[in-house]
């Protein structure tokens, strides 16, 4: 089935099954290794991308319901040899051993940021009618839909945290 | 996962209309729920319709001062609502309750309605299942017992519904709007959607095939207060061992039906002046189940209503 996506600000018009995952089609398809498929189930978070701005599971959705959308990958957060200030935080923070779960790690907080600039509550907001403040708790809740197995979550946290107060 | 012709709805007619010339069809909405069964072959539909564009994600307030929520909204999109968020506080907790951020944000009104039970032998091809073969019996009578029905189940299937939105909505007596292929609109109470499992534990609501959601529907909040709570395994990403939603003199259970609850024995005891103890021991008194299971979801339900009284819950 005829698909047209645009992937890192490159379209790309493909020809799909259409049981193909986005997931699938990222690594498959388009040869983009960077986001990771750990359960292809929904529950682990290693495939977030982001799409339209939004993160998602890349494995429960499939490509043919992408056509006309804007996704990117871990491939696509940099700028030329400048990182992305949550990649650079990653790093500076440490906040990785295996690195398996990583991409989806970042892509994940990128959507984060976006998503408590916008004033969107999680689990972990005290005052639904408040403003949001990104304590440890509100990041950890934020961040639950990552599974780490290497246990990295306090670099993780950290690293998060180092991000937020880039970006703010 | 088997081959499915795929097919996007260019409006509300069109996706009725594929609906109700292709038998087994489905709709798909985000997918995460009816994809992930599909890649374990649990579901198998010929064609997909996809409803994903459909122009039903609207969250508005009604004349009568009650609230209508697309069918399409997120989840992410009605927690995120400030209309939800100071007027439907419970419902709002509810929601960011299950799944992750990323399920949420694909997740839909109408497909979190929907979605089927996540029993661990439903989902296991391999394990006899009522609910997925008719008659091959049912693995989670002598299985692992920390998610089974306490009230309402039969010899043929003690699964839950794992929809922790529905157990908000049920205390809100929100209603589930919806059309088939001959243009009939129904209204259905969120509370009685799905069927109780009975002889036919296959059959999991009453919907036609052709049945698309547009929207629920909730009446003004009622007075009172509001409170939630979800006790699982672990602190977040997983389903619900019990859940609460507490909304004015009205209480629902979670995870413990094959629908969400209405705790009408302890909404009676409570009208009648009990105290929230006294209430959810009336309620747990007809719950068939484990005795552990049991106290666990006595004690949740009368610390939610107490929450809810002194207004701390939400
Ligand atoms: C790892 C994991 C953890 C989860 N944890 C939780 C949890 O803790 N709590 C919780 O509540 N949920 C949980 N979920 C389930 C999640 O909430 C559902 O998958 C989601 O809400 C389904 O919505 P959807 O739009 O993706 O539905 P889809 O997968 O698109 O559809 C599901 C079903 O609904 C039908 N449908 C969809 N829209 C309509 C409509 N408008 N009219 C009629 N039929 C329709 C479809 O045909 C399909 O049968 C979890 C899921 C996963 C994968
Ligand atoms: S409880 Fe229901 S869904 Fe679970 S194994 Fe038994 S019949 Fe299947
Ligand atoms: S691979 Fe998608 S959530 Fe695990
Ligand atoms: S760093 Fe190994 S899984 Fe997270």
């Amino acid at each position: 089935m005829l698909t047209t996506i645009r992937v890192n600000g490159v379209d790309h018009d493909v020809d799909v099954d259409p049981r193909t995952s986005l997931l699938d089609l990222l690594r498959e398809g388009l040869d983009l290794k960077g986001t990771k498929k750990g359960c292809d189930h929904g529950q682990c978070g290693a495939c977030t991308v982001l799409v339209n701005g939004v993160r998602i599971n890349a494995c429960l959705s499939l490509a043919v319901m992408h056509d006309g959308d804007a996704v990117v990958t871990v491939e696509g957060l940099a700028s030329g040899e400048l990182l992305h200030p949550v990649q650079q935080a990653f790093l500076t923070e440490d906040a990785f051993q295996c690195g398996y779960c990583t991409p989806g790690q970042i892509c994940s907080a990128v959507g984060l940021l976006a998503e408590v600039a916008a004033g969107q509550p999680s689990e972990a907001t005290a005052d639904l009618d408040g403003p949001v403040t990104l304590t440890d708790a509100e990041i950890r809740e934020r961040m639950s839909g990552n599974i780490c197995r290497c246990s990295a979550y306090p670099q993780i946290l950290a690293a998060v945290r180092r991000a937020a107060g880039a970006a703010a | 996962m088997k081959p499915f012709a795929f097919e996007r709805a260019r409006d509300v007619d069109h996706a009725l209309s594929l609906a109700a010339v292709s038998p087994g069809a489905r709709f798909l909405a985000g997918g995460t729920n009816l994809l992930d069964l599909m890649k374990l072959e649990i579901e198998q539909p010929p064609r997909l319709i996809d409803v994903g564009r459909l122009p039903l994600a609207d969250i508005a307030e009604t004349a009568g001062g009650g609230l209508r929520i697309g069918a399409l909204a997120t989840n992410t999109a009605v927690a995120s609502d400030p209309k939800v968020r100071s007027r439907y506080p419970a419902l709002a907790r509810a929601i960011l309750a299950g799944g992750s951020v990323q399920l949420r944000n694909k997740a839909t009104v109408g497909g979190n309605l929907m979605q089927r039970t996540r029993c661990p032998y439903f989902m296991d091809a391999a394990k006899p299942c009522n609910k997925r073969l008719p008659g091959s019996g049912c693995s989670a009578m002598d299985g692992l017992s920390s998610t089974l029905a306490l009230f309402g189940a039969s010899e043929m299937c003690i699964a839950v519904s794992p929809s922790d939105m529905s157990v908000a909505l049920a205390a809100f007596d929100a209603v589930a709007e919806t059309v088939r292929a001959d243009g009939s609109v129904q209204r259905r109470s969120v509370e009685t959607l799905h069927r109780l499992p009975g002889e036919a534990p296959q059959v999991d609501t009453d919907l036609a095939p052709d049945e698309l959601i547009l929207a629920v529907e909730l009446p003004p909040p009622p007075e009172g207060g509001q409170a939630w709570r979800k006790v699982r395994a672990r602190a977040s990403y997983t389903g619900a061992l019990a859940s609460v939603a507490v909304a004015g003199d009205r209480v629902a259970l979670g995870a413990v039906a094959a629908r969400p609850w209405r705790a009408r024995a302890a909404e009676a005891a409570l009208a009648d002046g009990a105290s929230p103890a006294e209430a959810a021991a009336a309620e747990l008194a007809s719950a068939e189940g484990e005795d552990g299971r049991k106290a666990l979801v006595r004690r949740l339900a009368a610390d939610v209503i107490r929450q809810a009284r002194e207004g701390v819950g939400s």
